[in-house]
């Protein structure tokens, strides 16, 4: 069982989309989680369909269903980092290393949930992964908590081989989903796109439904 | 935002000829354009809080809308551009949104900073 998760991952709806069941799970055996999140998502291009958010208005919005997505799945803590969309690979990597090791002095928890560097897609996702990972490689080999490492490149299995944990998370599908719906700017689009296609090919509607049962993760190896 | 108008925006962007002005300018086809295959590439720039000085500024096309600034030694161009705002003061904001309203491009200038 574990004592506290610790979750990063730069992006409003991260949390959610990745690793919103495994969370919720969490929460619900009574294990306290908190998120930091390290950007405001300032700089997406999904403004929801139809579009309501401005760039300019963007960030207090994502902050907003942020709140109501935490509430859904039960994250009660959220650090916010200040760093801005699409630039976190361009900051001092050790002054967030600095960052994030205070945090797990803070915290010290069992289990960290973030990016598998250089398997995360977004630019972001990879450089965050990295400096958690380097974080948790300062502490002493028996003080590290376990990592579960999300990847999603379309070479991840190939690379990484399948990934070792597969949670089904149907008996919380609900939650993530009323998570999803939260982050409305970023999930309109796609939830009204799987409802046109419903009756057409089922591609989307079939990877979605997908995405409401199982979560994998890598366990980082150091 | 509301669809341009041209009879609008072009006297917004004459309110700002000559003036120290904070300028966004990006465009994006989104960091996923590669991953889902929507594109070979990913590309995208953005410049937050340019401060520039225009002494001409037009609005032109029959929409999409093209924007192009003059400045003393150069210019700010954008095209594509579908929609705007101005609810706040000293602040033009204008956006172009692809078919299923995601953001391909935004030029925005203000007199006061960008928030960061």
């Amino acid at each position: 069982m574990e004592q506290h998760v610790l979750v990063v991952f730069p992006h409003p709806d991260d949390e959610t989309f990745g690793c919103g069941g495994t969370i919720a799970q969490f929460v619900k055996s009574g294990v306290p989680v908190t998120y930091i999140c390290a950007t405001l998502g300032q700089m997406g291009r999904n403004m929801g369909k139809p579009f309501f958010a401005t760039r300019e208005s963007l960030p207090n919005i994502r902050e907003a269903e942020l709140d109501e997505a935490c509430q859904a799945i039960g994250i009660k803590r959220v650090i916010k980092l200040g760093l801005r969309d699409k630039t976190i690979e361009f900051e001092d990597p050790e002054l967030l290393i600095d960052r994030i090791e205070q945090i797990l002095q803070e915290i010290r928890p069992s289990l960290v949930l973030t990016h598998y560097p250089g398997f995360a897609v977004h630019p972001d996702h990879n450089a965050l992964g990295e400096v958690t990972i380097r974080a948790i490689a300062r502490l002493p080999v028996q003080e590290r908590p376990v990592v579960y490492a999300h990847a999603f490149a379309r070479d991840c299995q190939e690379v990484l081989g399948p990934p070792d944990i597969v949670n089904d998370i149907s008996s919380v599908s609900e939650l993530k989903l009323a998570a999803v719906r939260a982050h409305r700017s970023q999930s309109q689009m796609f939830l009204s796109k799987i409802a046109s296609e419903k009756r057409k090919k089922q591609s989307s509607k079939n990877q979605f439904s997908h995405m409401l049962q199982r979560e994998s993760f890598w366990t980082y190896r150091f | 935002m509301k669809p341009i108008d041209k009879s609008i925006v072009q006297p917004a962007l004459e309110s700002f000829l000559n003036r120290e002005v904070y300028l966004h300018l990006e465009t994006t086809n989104g960091a996923y354009a590669v991953h889902s295959q929507e594109s070979k590439m990913n590309v995208g720039a953005y410049i937050r809080n340019g401060l520039i000085c225009f002494k001409r500024g037009i609005i032109t096309g029959e929409g999409p809308y093209r924007v192009g600034l003059k400045m003393e030694l150069g210019w700010v161009y954008a095209e594509g551009l579908t929609d705007f705002e101005m609810e706040q003061e000293g602040q033009l904001l204008l956006a172009g949104h692809d078919q299923e309203g995601r953001l391909a491009v935004a030029l925005e200038l203000s007199l006061s900073p960008f928030e960061l």
